[in-house]
Order: structure tokens, then C-alpha cells, then sequence
């Protein structure tokens, strides 16, 4: 089968559109939570999400509307992290581990409960892009929206929590807002992401382009348009490859990611050995 | 009338269930160079970012510029320079430039940042990552961003600690000329009495609470003092900065 021919699938269409969304939010985001070394809360809500998608499945709900209706549950977790994460006693990492076993331990009971694994849980875990609907891509397209705005309207103000939390809040920023708005945001990102790498695998878009562009050593601006483009370039190549192959789309996806990256940081290596 | 800056009443700070500040009243007047003093521990740093907004107090109130703090928007009249500049993240993609530009409503005015990259000697760094340079160039790129919004207060904590000898008197000097002829009110943090005793005007001296308040020199003549850090340690401390006690 040609590119061509491949390309002109409505469902391959559609799951490269909203592919190339949802990495393009997942690594802006991940800039701000790699840099703040939050990294594995793209975990810790990839796991909240399986105990919702469980959730869901065992009120059953239609699997039309899980990622509408996990969505609500993932967000109330990311904020009771962001709030952990405050708390002087636990630790941000202690923090993520504790809602992430929570997640997961909801998540088997009731899978359990539910009559054993059942195919659409797994489905989500390993995630599988082509099968993307009119209401998933209508969500990556008004997330794609919003984070492009909340980035652009708080720049600065992103610049500076990322930088020094405590400096930021020193110049009045109010840096509360803008830790719920970054913890939801990646909330609403990680659900999505769920059908693109699967829950398996989301932290990887969060991590995997943000980690490839800090390689190349550029301006904080640079870093977020750079790792906003190794990730939608991993995604299309990620699909086609995956298609050609015959490959899962959501591991391929995240290998090609890793290649990126192995590729940006032997280059920056070489260069740094160059100039010594 | 004395304009005030700074107003505290009776704060109150605990970290933990502990008392760290305790009862906390005192002043700073537009266009004074106050020092604050005292050993580890004391709470300088902290009573910094109570005044800052970083940190909430348990008890008592505190205005910036005549406005309760949680009233207070003009950030941009202070500059702020933390102590806990070892914290920063060695990967941080930011350039020199990007950081001096740090900050909510800074817009970009290249005359400003050429300025203050000049003063602190370093406007041959300005693209490079702030991540790659030294300590000390770090430390400079941070004072350049406190001073970058021409600020009509500086808070300055332990600024010069990784500055070379000649950075630092240059920067102690160039404190003393914005506080002269810029009017700008400079709180400065450090153990350096002899610092102190150079440049600021008034000194402060916390133990958790405040221990005195004053001048230097009433400071180096006060029998309170010379009975709180004894009369030998009094006499050390002012004589390092050439003043004589009485």
C-alpha cells in the first residue's frame, strides 16, 4: 500500500490530526513539568486514568464517551497531587506514587469485579490511534486551543515558576493559578493521550520531546517550539511507520521518540566533545 | 512627611509549630539603605519573604509602599535577589538575557537589559544559558535581573557571596550610588558587618525577634549591645568597618 493511499483513510486522517495535537500539547506541557522535575506525573495520571477508564466501563458507561466521562476524575487527581506535592511531609514523587497506586489498585478490583480484563480496558492501556472519534478530536483540537493561549497569555509568568517558584511568587505572580491550570491541562492531555500511546505509554509524550530539545542547549522559547516539533514528527512518522509495518502506532510512536532522542543527544555529545 | 516602604506590626512567622520571627515591628523609609544582621537561623531570609508575599506570616501585617500586602500590584518597584541561588537548575534553558527579563508586565527594553548587563560586567554572556555559566556569573546575571526594572526598592540577600573581591566592592558601590542619587531603598542581607557598616544607614539585628534597631554607630555605642553580644564581640564587629566605639 502506497503513503498515498494510506493517507487518504478518513480514520487515518483523523488519528494523525488529533495524533499531532495531542503530542504538540503533551510536549509544551511536558517543557514545564520536566523542567520542574514533575516528569512522572505524566505517570501518575496515566494510571489515575486506567482506574477511571474502569471505572466507566464498570458503571457502563458507552465506550463513545469514556474519555468524557474519565476526564472529571483524572482532573480531581491531578490537583489532589499538585496538593500533595505541598504538603511539607510527602514528597512531590511520594505524592505521584500514592495517587498512581490508588489508580491502579481502583482500576484491578474493579476490572475484577467487572467479570476479569475485559477488551476495552486493554485496549486502553496499549492505546490504539486509529480508532480516534469525531468527539476525541474535537477535544485535542479545543485542548490544542486553550494550552496554545494559557502558554501564550502566561509566558512570563510560566518562565518564572519554572525558573524559581519562590522568585516568582516574590514578583506577585500568582503562582497558584498557574500550577492548577498546568496540572489540569496535563490532566485533560493525558486522557487523550490514552488512545494515541495508550495509558501504558503517556508519560512518554510528556517526557521523551521536551528531554530531546533541552539536548540542544537553546533559548527557553526555542526549547518549547523544538520539542513541539520532534513530537508531532514522532507522531506522523510513528503512524505511517506503524502502518507500513503493521506495528502497534502507540509503541512506534514513542520508539521513534526515543531514536530522536538518542540521535539529538549523541549529536550534542559529539558537538560538546568538539569544543573541548 | 517619611514616606514608608516598609511597614511591619508585630509579626509573627512559625515553620513547623516553631517560632521563627516573633513579634516583628520596624520601618523602612523611601531611600534608606537598611542592613539586616544576625546569626544562622535567625530569620532574615524569612522575614524577606513574609515582606515578599512568599511566605504568609502567623500574625501581624505588613504594607508595601502605604498598600496592606494583599493589596499590593506594583511589583515591579522591587527587585528581589534571593539567597538560594545554589537551587538552580543547571539544565534550565534559559539565556542571560531571558532572565534578566524575568518576571510579570516585563517587556522587552533593550536599552535596559544592555544597561544592567554592563553594570554587572556581563554583556558578553547575554545568549549564553544561564545554566553554563559559573557561580559567580550566575550570581551576576541574577543581580542584573534585579536591577533590570529599575526598581525603587532593592532587596538584596547575601548577594555577593560567589562574587570575586573586585565584583563585589563594585557592587556594593553601586548599591551606595543608586541609593545616593536614585533615591532607591536598598534592603541588604549579610553577615559582613563590615559591609554594613560601609554602606547602610540603619542597621537591624534579628535573633527571631529584633534584637536592635538603629544606626551603626548608635549601635556601636549601645551598652544594651555590648551586654547582648558582649563588650569584646561589640567592639570586633564595629571595628571592622574603621568605626570606633565609644
Amino acid at each position: 500500500m502506497s503513503l498515498g493511499e494510506i493517507l487518504s483513510f478518513a480514520f487515518v486522517q483523523r488519528a494523525m490530526l488529533a495524533g499531532v495535537l495531542i503530542a504538540a500539547v503533551c510536549s509544551i506541557l511536558g517543557v514545564f513539568l520536566v523542567l520542574r522535575r514533575m516528569s512522572l506525573i505524566g505517570d501518575g495520571l496515566a494510571h489515575i486514568t486506567f482506574g477511571s477508564v474502569a471505572v466507566v466501563l464498570f458503571i457502563g458507561i458507552s465506550p463513545l464517551y469514556i474519555t468524557l466521562a474519565a476526564l472529571p476524575l483524572v482532573m480531581i487527581s491531578s490537583l489532589a497531587i499538585l496538593k500533595l506535592t505541598r504538603s511539607k511531609k510527602i514528597h512531590g514523587d511520594a505524592a505521584i506514587g500514592i495517587v498512581s497506586s490508588i489508580g491502579i489498585a481502583v482500576g484491578i478490583v474493579l476490572a475484577s469485579l467487572s467479570g476479569g480484563y475485559n477488551v476495552d480496558l486493554f485496549s486502553y492501556l496499549f492505546g490504539n490511534i486509529l480508532t480516534v472519534n469525531q468527539t476525541e478530536l474535537l477535544l485535542s483540537f479545543i485542548l490544542f486551543i486553550i494550552v496554545i493561549c494559557y502558554v501564550i497569555y502566561f509566558y512570563h509568568d510560566l518562565f518564572a515558576v519554572t525558573f524559581d517558584e519562590e522568585l516568582a511568587r516574590s514578583m506577585g505572580i500568582k503562582t497558584k493559578r498557574i500550577n492548577i491550570l498546568l496540572f489540569i491541562l496535563t490532566a485533560v492531555a493525558a486522557v487523550l493521550a490514552m488512545k494515541v500511546t495508550g495509558i501504558m505509554l503517556v508519560s512518554a509524550l510528556l517526557i521523551l520531546p521536551p528531554l530531546t530539545s533541552l539536548q540542544l542547549s537553546i533559548s527557553f522559547r526555542m526549547t518549547i517550539i523544538v520539542s513541539v516539533i520532534f513530537a508531532i514528527l514522532s507522531v506522523i512518522c510513528g503512524i505511517i511507520v506503524s502502518f507500513l509495518l503493521n506495528l502497534p502506532a502507540g509503541g512506534t510512536i514513542v520508539i521513534i521518540n526515543v531514536i530522536f532522542l538518542l540521535i539529538i543527544f549523541g549529536i550534542s555529545r559529539c558537538k560538546n566533545n568538539l569544543g573541548k | 512627611m517619611p514616606v514608608n516602604i516598609i511597614r511591619t506590626e508585630k509579626l509573627t512567622f512559625c515553620y513547623d509549630g516553631i517560632e521563627v520571627l516573633q513579634d516583628i515591628s520596624f520601618a523602612v523609609q523611601k531611600g534608606d539603605y537598611l542592613g539586616v544582621a544576625g546569626p544562622n537561623g535567625s530569620g532574615k531570609s524569612t522575614l524577606i519573604k513574609n515582606i515578599l508575599g512568599i511566605l504568609p506570616p502567623r500574625e501581624g501585617s505588613i504594607s508595601l509602599f502605604g498598600q496592606p500586602l494583599a493589596d499590593f500590584r506594583q511589583w515591579d518597584k522591587i527587585g528581589y535577589l534571593p539567597q538560594r541561588l545554589a537551587a538552580l537548575n543547571n539544565h534550565f534553558p534559559g539565556t542571560v538575557r531571558e532572565i534578566v527579563q524575568l518576571g510579570v508586565g516585563r517587556k522587552e527594553n533593550i536599552q535596559n537589559i544592555k544597561q544592567v548587563l554592563q553594570m554587572m560586567d556581563i554583556e558578553h554572556l547575554s545568549s549564553r544559558l544561564i545554566g553554563e555559566l559559573s557561580y559567580g556569573e550566575q550570581q551576576r546575571a541574577m543581580l542584573a535581573r534585579a536591577l533590570y526594572g529599575k526598581p525603587e526598592l532593592l532587596i538584596l540577600d547575601e548577594p555577593t557571596t560567589a562574587l570575586d573581591p573586585q565584583t563585589r566592592d563594585n557592587f556594593y558601590l553601586l548599591t551606595q550610588e543608586l541609593n545616593r542619587h536614585q533615591g532607591t531603598t536598598i534592603i541588604l542581607i549579610t553577615h559582613d558587618t563590615g559591609v554594613l557598616g560601609n554602606y547602610a544607614r540603619h542597621l537591624l539585628y534579628l535573633d527571631k525577634k529584633i534584637v536592635f534597631s538603629g544606626t551603626f554607630e548608635d549601635f556601636c555605642t549601645s551598652p544594651d549591645m555590648a551586654g547582648f553580644f558582649g563588650q569584646a564581640s561589640q567592639h570586633i564587629i564595629c571595628h571592622q568597618h574603621d568605626r570606633s566605639i565609644v
